[in-house]
């Protein structure tokens, strides 16, 4: 693939972000992360509970603060102090698909007003007449009647509702979309309806995809190159297939391992591998973000790099 | 095969909800037979966890078994009316892991505390010999310094380390059978790895019998010995795990198989089982499934199939397996399946 030509749509670089508590040490939630996400293509970030994915998604959005590092939007800046029509546009154009559809949507207000809350804040809208149509168009175009606005979101089932969930962003008209872990808390034959109305969005509507998730067998299904993240730092990123085929890094081999695969005479062959952080000597040989091959990117130290050197050339 | 360790006949659950009743199991019947690892699945709502609760007495207040047996040890379970009768079962006999394990212990009480008083109640062990037996324990399901572990509280450990102490408890009594129920959805699958090697540990060790509820076809693979398929509150497909997997004849298995985004391919959508599960508060003619079934015929609609034997151990409740039926291909990824297995056994 010739990824050096494609736009960039994002590109984060260094980013650094710190939750403070009284007095105490600030706790690094994200350390030096760095990766582009080009137009039109999905991006996969992966790691386990409290890895910072999540940290990531919201410090785009600019829900969370970056203690240090650059977030990059279509060539502008769009973290730290930036002026408010920037910020107004970034609003509009980033969009998020949260988790738990039984919760981020209010329970008190009807969907009309659920879908339509974005344009109210940015008076993206000519008339009343207007905004009920771009309500209209975005119940459809998630595959919802019309009729459902004048409801509440306790009358629909967990499918529909992040239905909504995703109703409420494409009305933004957004042209990026951070969907943090859209389809963990639903029913597998709801997974796969959900997992298929993105990415005939992503068709019809050209959008790009930051899909963050710890579901890696789905992330294989959906995402176009993924990054392994640990601890707040990105470990490795690939092309999704080079990264099932040739995983470097001892976690994300370790992550790979562990994912279950529905085929029993697999699975009950398998061998898990454990990660064990301390098989990492950096006491004076410090790691890198290394681009070990065209668009594989890992994080070790040079006598690490090199052992993966090593393993790439036996592979290919 | 042996006599089944415990047999489930036609059980019925109803649920009395805001003045009207729901009929949450419409007659499933199973068989468990002892040291084998049988993996309910189905979707939420489907009735897998109402049903395994009435292998132990804990359903909620408002839910009874209406008809059907349960027969473990010489009794019917169903007819258990008492919480004495149950606290000879529950927990002693059959114990139960649940899903959460941040909601399961008590925040109060210290980990050791808690194992120690299944002891003291089920097994009359006092003082400092419940202590060791605890500490023991502790240690059998890969808590490292027990000693030290036994006298913190919940929440100074991870989900993984609760998810185990939540086990330790389970097994404190030794039960003969234990029901997981989802135990590994909260947990990463670093840690969901560990957590079903530890139950399959147990299980080698301890003789165990063991009830898996999960909607997560990947960990079936991982655990199970036999399969069985609920929906709408009923069992219809069971078998092996190896003839659910390669050989599945339901049409809701066939969905439920396909939808998988790891046999999907990339870039053509994944197939999607249309329509929503049935409404469980009127009565269901024919086959439940029928509505969302494209492979449907006509009596599907007007009687509901009894179980097709496709193999001594091999099950099915569809009109499919009736000899009068049309001969219909299932889904190209399950016919996939079935020619990657004829591939390997072969080659084995």
């Amino acid at each position: 693939m010739t990824d050096h030509k494609r736009e960039v749509l994002l590109d984060v670089r260094n980013l650094r972000v710190e939750f403070k508590g009284k007095g105490k040490k600030p706790f690094i939630a994200v350390e030096d992360v760095s990766f582009q996400i080009y137009k039109g293509e999905t991006f996969g970030l992966v790691g386990e509970t409290g890895s910072g994915k999540t940290t990531i998604g919201r410090a785009i959005v600019r829900i969370n603060e970056t203690a240090g590092g650059e977030i990059i939007f279509k060539g502008k800046k769009i973290n730290g102090v930036i002026p408010k029509e920037l910020d107004k546009e970034i609003t509009r154009k980033i969009q998020m698909i949260f988790q738990d559809p039984m919760a981020s949507l209010n329970e008190r207000a009807k969907v009309d007003y659920i879908v339509s809350e974005g344009l109210y804040n940015t008076g993206n809208y000519k008339d009343e007449e207007d905004r009920q149509a771009k309500v209209r168009k975005a119940l459809l175009e998630v595959g919802l009647l019309p009729e459902f606005a004048s409801r509440f979101p306790h009358e629909f089932s967990g499918g529909q509702r992040q239905r909504i969930g995703i109703a409420r962003a494409l009305i933004m008209e957004p042209e990026f979309i951070i969907a943090d872990e859209p389809i963990s808390s639903l029913d597998v034959s709801i997974r796969a309806q959900v997992l298929n109305l993105l990415m005939e969005l992503q068709k019809t509507r050209g959008l790009t995809y930051l899909f963050i998730s710890h579901d890696l067998s789905v992330m294989r299904f959906i995402a176009d190159r993924i990054a392994v993240i640990h601890k707040g730092r990105l470990v490795e990123l690939a092309e999704t297939e080079e990264l099932f085929n040739n995983p470097l890094h001892p976690y994300t081999r370790a992550l790979l391992s562990a994912i279950p695969i529905p085929d029993p005479r697999v699975e009950k062959k398998k061998k898990i591998l454990v990660y064990d952080p301390r098989c990492h000597d950096y006491s004076q040989d410090k790691p890198k973000w290394v681009e070990i091959s065209q668009g594989h990117f890992v994080l070790g130290n040079d006598a690490e790099i090199e052992q993966y050197r090593k393993i790439l050339t036996r592979a290919s | 095969m042996d006599a089944p360790i415990l047999s489930a006949r036609d059980v019925v659950v109803k649920f009395s909800l805001r003045g009207q009743i729901l009929t949450a199991i419409r007659g499933a019947s199973l068989d468990l037979y002892e040291g084998e690892t049988l993996a309910i699945v189905g979707e939420s709502g489907s009735g897998k966890s109402v049903f395994t609760k009435t292998f132990i007495g804990m359903l909620d207040a408002n839910g009874w078994v209406d008809s059907g047996s349960i027969m473990f040890e010489g009794k019917d379970l169903a007819k258990f009316k008492t919480e004495r009768e149950w606290l000879t079962i529950r927990g002693k006999k059959i114990a139960m892991v649940f899903q959460d394990p941040m909601t399961a212990l008590n925040p109060l009480r210290t980990v050791g505390m808690q194992i120690q008083e299944v002891l003291e109640l089920h097994q009359g062990l006092k003082g400092e010999q419940a202590k060791k037996r605890a500490i023991e324990i502790l240690d059998e399901v890969g808590i490292s310094d027990p000693a030290m572990r036994y006298s913190q509280y919940p929440h100074e450990f991870s989900g993984g380390m609760r998810q185990r102490v939540v086990i330790a408890i389970a097994i404190a009594c030794n039960p003969r059978i234990l029901i997981c129920d989802e135990p590994t959805t909260a947990l990463d699958v670093t840690i969901q790895a560990q957590i079903l090697e530890l139950i399959r540990r147990l299980q080698k060790r301890l003789g165990l019998t063991i009830v898996y509820i999960t909607h997560d076809l990947g960990v079936v693979a991982n655990v199970a010995d036999r399969v069985a398929v609920m929906y709408a509150g009923d069992i219809i497909e069971y078998g092996t795990v190896e003839e659910i997997f390669y050989d599945p004849r339901h049409p809701y298995t066939w969905a439920l198989l396909s939808s998988l985004p790891q046999l999907g391919r990339k870039g053509s959508p994944l197939y999607s089982i249309k329509g929503t599960p049935p409404n469980l508060f009127t009565e269901i003619k024919g086959d439940a499934y029928a509505p969302r079934n494209p492979y449907a015929l006509k009596i599907d609609f007007v009687k509901r199939p009894p179980f097709f034997k496709v193999t001594p151990t091999h099950y099915a409740k569809t009109w499919l397996l009736d000899p009068r039926a049309p001969k219909v291909e299932p889904p190209e990824i399950i016919q996939a399946m079935r020619a990657k297995y004829r591939v390997s056994e072969r080659d084995a």
